[in-house]
């Protein structure tokens, strides 16, 4: 489960002073659903995010995840995490079976261990024909199914998705939705960022639309639609961000 | 911190390392290569020039040949000049490398001479060039040894003894153990290629492992791990040493074949300065190469902490590079005082960094042991060292420089 309580960060710069790219921000995720955090680009999704897996740390604010507080136990919190986003890459000159063991020993995992999870992994993931390849030299497919493997290796209760779509073909990208919602079907709990309505209608069972740092709206997609009387997605999203723009 | 995890991220960098071509070039071919190419290459392109020169039949010009045949003579039979026509544009000739030196006799030479004074003979050149200088020495010989005769002729027609005007001779014998001559003569260029070589050694991997890692999206998945960050730091720091202490160690241990192989080659006659060099380099106290490994250790430390550093603040791999590029400068230059002669060590030098090692190696490889001195510089360099690793650690967990875009 991710709890979210008054998130805040904010950021210095120097031309425009202090930045709030998430402010206030109250949420919560429950174990076998999924969550999703609508935006535009530079909304503050990926700052949310990095927050909750305590890549970076809140001004104010805190959050528990897993039962772990970001604060006071932020290593706790990323042994419980799995976190994909379009910009955590692969080690180009490790293979796929190199670049998952290298995650699970860092995730604790003894030697054997690591052997019969990426044995499953491969498995469900159909890996086996590239697992001993580099991954410099990986189609995009191979790619996220291998950081999808990476993400899973040390079997997280919590999942936590930035904008894995972003960039991929269709085909991909569906395998992907797939992913996810595999996730959702093993009880875990699962975050997912996107700007992509489609994407939320399909596979959210909670929407938080975020504009400006902060969480305008929540709630099952009917919820929505019924508040705001429009039954298309797209429109209640900039009906909310207008009437507050 | 925990030893397994930075174990862990040791491994993996070391493995990632090895297979990347810029460090694997700059931590084992580059240090490995350098000296015999060096020594070989360069030592038999300049041999090769310099006998094509000293062989090479030099063409001058005499300005007043009339005035003493005798001298003119004397020029003419030398076989390594050859005395070519006088033309009025001689000076440029000269600058234009058409002849190599031009000799002015004055007027009355011999003359002169007969009523007891000295006239002056007047020799022109190219300052600096190779051939030109080689011709003048020549054709100073050949006068020395023409007024010489000329001084024993007359002595002898005097009835005077040829000591008269050479009441003594004058000799050089060398006194030092010959590993301080050779320390001596070599014990500023070992420094000054580790210090380089344990430098550019650390540089490739520093800006692979943070900037590279940066650009390549692979340190925001490293920091999703649930490892502490001083443990990531210190991992990928032991990797930069390795890398640098590896470059420092093949360089050494090439040098030194390399000199040794060249001093037995060479002193089959093909060539005496490099004969003497490998000679040299084979008298240095082995002692003295042991114990500036030892001091080359908190200065690899730093530097590849100082580089870890310096390249973690830059997004990208290119930017990385124009942070440290001009960092050899700042490395070089004190390399390069600590190899000027006359430069001694004192306590306050021992107090700069990296010229403190350029001097102490200097000493030590000549056998010289200045104990206090190798304890300030040892310890001093231990604490900038560690000052300079605890930076790091610091920078790593800076939100706005790992995330900095």
């Amino acid at each position: 489960m991710i709890s979210a309580q008054a998130l805040t960060k904010s950021f210095k710069d120097k031309k425009r002073g202090e930045i709030r790219a998430v402010d206030g921000i109250t949420l919560e995720a429950q174990p076998g659903r999924i969550y999703g955090l609508l935006g535009a680009n530079g909304a503050g999704k990926t700052t949310t995010l990095r927050l909750l897996a305590t890549l970076l740390k809140p001004t104010s604010g805190t959050a528990v995840v897993a039962g772990h507080d970001v604060l006071r136990e932020p290593d706790k919190v990323r042994a419980n995490v799995g976190f994909l986003a379009a910009s955590t890459a692969l080690y180009g000159r490790l293979t796929a079976r190199e670049m998952i063991t290298y995650f699970g020993k860092l995730n604790g995992m003894t030697e054997a261990a690591v052997k019969a999870r990426i044995q499953l992994l491969a498995d469900q993931l159909d890996m086996h024909e590239f697992l001993d390849r580099r991954c410099e030299k990986f189609s995009t497919g191979m790619k996220q199914k291998t950081s999808i493997a990476r993400t899973l290796v040390h079997d997280p209760a919590v999942m936590i998705f930035d904008e894995p779509t972003l960039g991929l073909d269709v085909m991909t990208a569906r395998s992907i939705v797939q992913f996810v919602r595999e996730c959702k079907a093993q009880g875990k709990t699962v975050i997912y960022s996107t700007h992509v309505m489609s994407e939320v209608e399909k596979l959210c069972d909670t929407i938080g639309i975020i504009h400006n740092g902060r969480l305008l709206a929540e709630g099952t997609l009917e919820e929505l639609r019924s508040r705001y009387a429009e039954p298309d997605l797209e429109e209640i999203f900039v009906k909310i961000v207008e009437a507050k723009s | 911190m925990n030893l397994g995890n930075i174990l862990t991220v040791y491994l993996k960098e070391l493995r990632d390392s090895l297979r990347d071509r810029r460090t694997v070039m700059s931590m084992i071919i580059i240090p490995t290569l350098v000296m015999p190419l060096l020594f070989f290459v360069v030592g038999k392109v300049a041999t090769g020039v310099f006998s094509k020169a000293k062989n090479e039949v030099a063409a001058i010009m005499v300005i007043g040949a009339e005035n003493s045949p005798g001298t003119v003579a004397a020029l003419e039979a030398s076989p390594r000049l050859r005395i070519v026509p006088l033309t009025n544009d001689w000076k440029n000739q000269i600058s234009e490398k058409q002849v190599r030196a031009a000799v002015e006799i004055p007027a009355d030479f011999d003359a002169t001479q007969e009523r007891g004074e000295a006239p002056v003979v007047l020799m022109y050149s190219y300052e600096g060039e190779l051939k030109s200088r080689l011709a003048v020495n020549e054709v100073e010989k050949i006068l020395e040894q023409t007024r010489h005769d000329r001084v024993q002729a007359e002595l002898s027609a005097r009835g005077l003894p040829a000591a008269l005007v050479e009441p003594f001779t004058i000799k050089w014998e060398n006194v030092a153990p010959p590993e301080k001559v050779g320390g001596n003569k070599l014990g500023g260029l070992v420094p000054y290629m580790i210090i380089i070589l344990c430098f550019t050694g650390a540089m490739y991997p520093a800006m692979d492992l943070t900037a590279g890692e940066k650009e390549r999206g692979t340190m925001e998945t490293l920091l999703c791990s649930p490892v502490a960050r001083v443990d990531i730091v210190l991992g990928k720091f032991l990797m930069v040493l390795t890398s640098s202490l590896a470059a420092m160690i093949l360089s050494l241990t090439s040098m030194g074949l390399t000199f040794a192989f060249a001093g037995r080659i060479f002193s089959e006659g093909k060539g005496a300065a490099a004969a003497e060099t490998g000679g040299s380099m084979a008298m240095i106290d082995p002692m003295g190469v042991l114990w500036v490994l030892a001091m080359v250790m908190p200065v690899a430390v730093l530097f590849s902490a100082v580089l870890f550093t310096v390249a973690l603040f830059a997004k990208s791999y290119k930017e990385a590079q124009s942070y440290v590029a001009p960092m050899i400068f700042v490395v070089i230059m004190p390399a390069i005082v600590g190899m000027l002669p006359g430069i001694d060590l004192n306590a306050r030098l021992a107090l700069v960094p990296i010229l403190n090692l350029s001097l102490v190696c200097k000493e030590m490889l000549s056998g010289v042991w200045h104990w206090q001195y190798i304890a300030i510089i040892f310890g001093s360099t231990c604490v900038y060292a560690g000052i300079a690793l605890a930076l790091a650690v610091n920078m790593f967990k800076r939100e706005g420089v790992i995330f900095r875009v």
